[in-house]
């Protein structure tokens, strides 16, 4: 059994790597929609995203000419991002209160 | 699996959005009375990994790659309800900073990967492991299972979506058929990663998986009878 500092250490270490440095490794084939969608015909009816310009968009940082630099810092953005979000979220939901008025 | 903007008309996917919100509101209610100051880090933690396994596109056929959902995997490590918000936030993030995901498509999105395939994950889950031993490698396996079909399930989710509202005319039953064959294969992907994480999950706390916990607690309650 890891101590609770250990496990989460060592999971979101697991994490900044798979998205920081793995990341790059990633297969760029269509994935399943995009092919399905591809070979019956209405990949032509997708939208451009309406921040496809953004810095973060599709995985790569803006003005980061390295692909591999260039994904690897939108993936520890990412996995910082989430982690802020998704820490303070569920913390505040799993809040009890001290004394319930109900 | 990420929906664009455009495959499917606005209000189909005001539809979604509405379901996805009830299904996120649900969820908000089932976590609040279930996780605790030990098991909301591990939420955290969980939506983290999924984000970046995300990331991870595997190859399966020639010319098409897929990724993990994660929504069986959310659901045994830390409950259904706090899957789907797990799901959701990951969601959310892709579709406002990575551009991965339309926005128009967040509910529809949403709907397929953090409530359908949640809860199909989850319910193959309970069954077997209603009848596999009751041992940490049952768990690992029905929450393999669980994920392998739970893609399809969100594929079939999509298909729903393209029959109410898709802006194409191609025929649904051909959607239909190349939707789930190729998410059956993506989902020997999920089932792979889904049963080594959790495995790797019950050896190193198994006291904080869900799918385990609630588990051994039944058995303590009857073997205090």
């Amino acid at each position: 059994m890891l101590t609770n500092r250990k496990f989460y250490i060592a999971g979101f270490i697991v994490s900044l790597f798979l998205a920081g440095v793995v990341s790059f490794y990633a297969s760029s084939s269509p994935d399943g929609l995009e092919k399905v969608a591809g070979d019956i015909g209405f990949i032509e009816t997708a939208k451009d995203h309406t921040n496809a310009d953004g810095t973060l968009a599709d995985y790569g940082v803006k003005g980061i000419e390295n692909e591999r630099t260039s994904v690897g810092v939108a993936g520890i953005i990412g996995v910082i991002g989430t982690a802020v979000v998704a820490g303070v979220g569920f913390k505040l939901i799993a809040r009890k209160p001290k004394r319930d008025v109900n | 699996m990420h929906i664009p903007d455009g495959f499917i008309d606005v209000q189909t996917s005001a539809v979604f959005a509405g379901l996805a919100a009830a299904g996120v509101a649900v969820s908000l209610k089932g976590a609040r009375n279930q996780l605790d100051e030990k098991t909301a880090p591990l939420a955290g933690l969980t939506a983290v990994f999924i984000f970046a396994v995300q990331m991870l596109n595997f190859p399966v056929v020639a010319g098409t790659s897929g990724h993990l959902l994660g929504g069986a995997l959310a659901a045994v490590l830390v409950g259904p309800w706090a899957a789907t918000l797990a799901l959701t936030v990951v969601l959310l993030m892709q579709g406002f900073l990575f551009a991965d995901g339309g926005l128009t498509a967040i509910g529809l999105n949403v709907f397929n990967m953090g409530v359908l395939g949640v809860w199909a994950g989850y319910g193959i889950f309970l069954i077997l492991r209603k009848v596999l031993p009751k041992n940490k490698s049952s768990i690992s396996l029905a929450a393999a299972i669980g994920g392998l079909l739970s893609v399809p399930a969100a594929a079939i989710g999509f298909t729903i979506q393209y029959a109410m509202g898709a802006t194409a005319t191609f025929s649904v039953s051909a959607v239909l058929s190349a939707m789930v064959g190729t998410h059956v294969l993506i989902g020997i992907g999920e089932a792979l990663i889904t049963g080594l994480t959790v495995s790797a999950v019950l050896a190193s706390r198994s006291d904080l998986v869900y799918g385990w916990k609630n588990n051994v607690q039944k058995l303590e309650i009857r073997s205090a009878d």
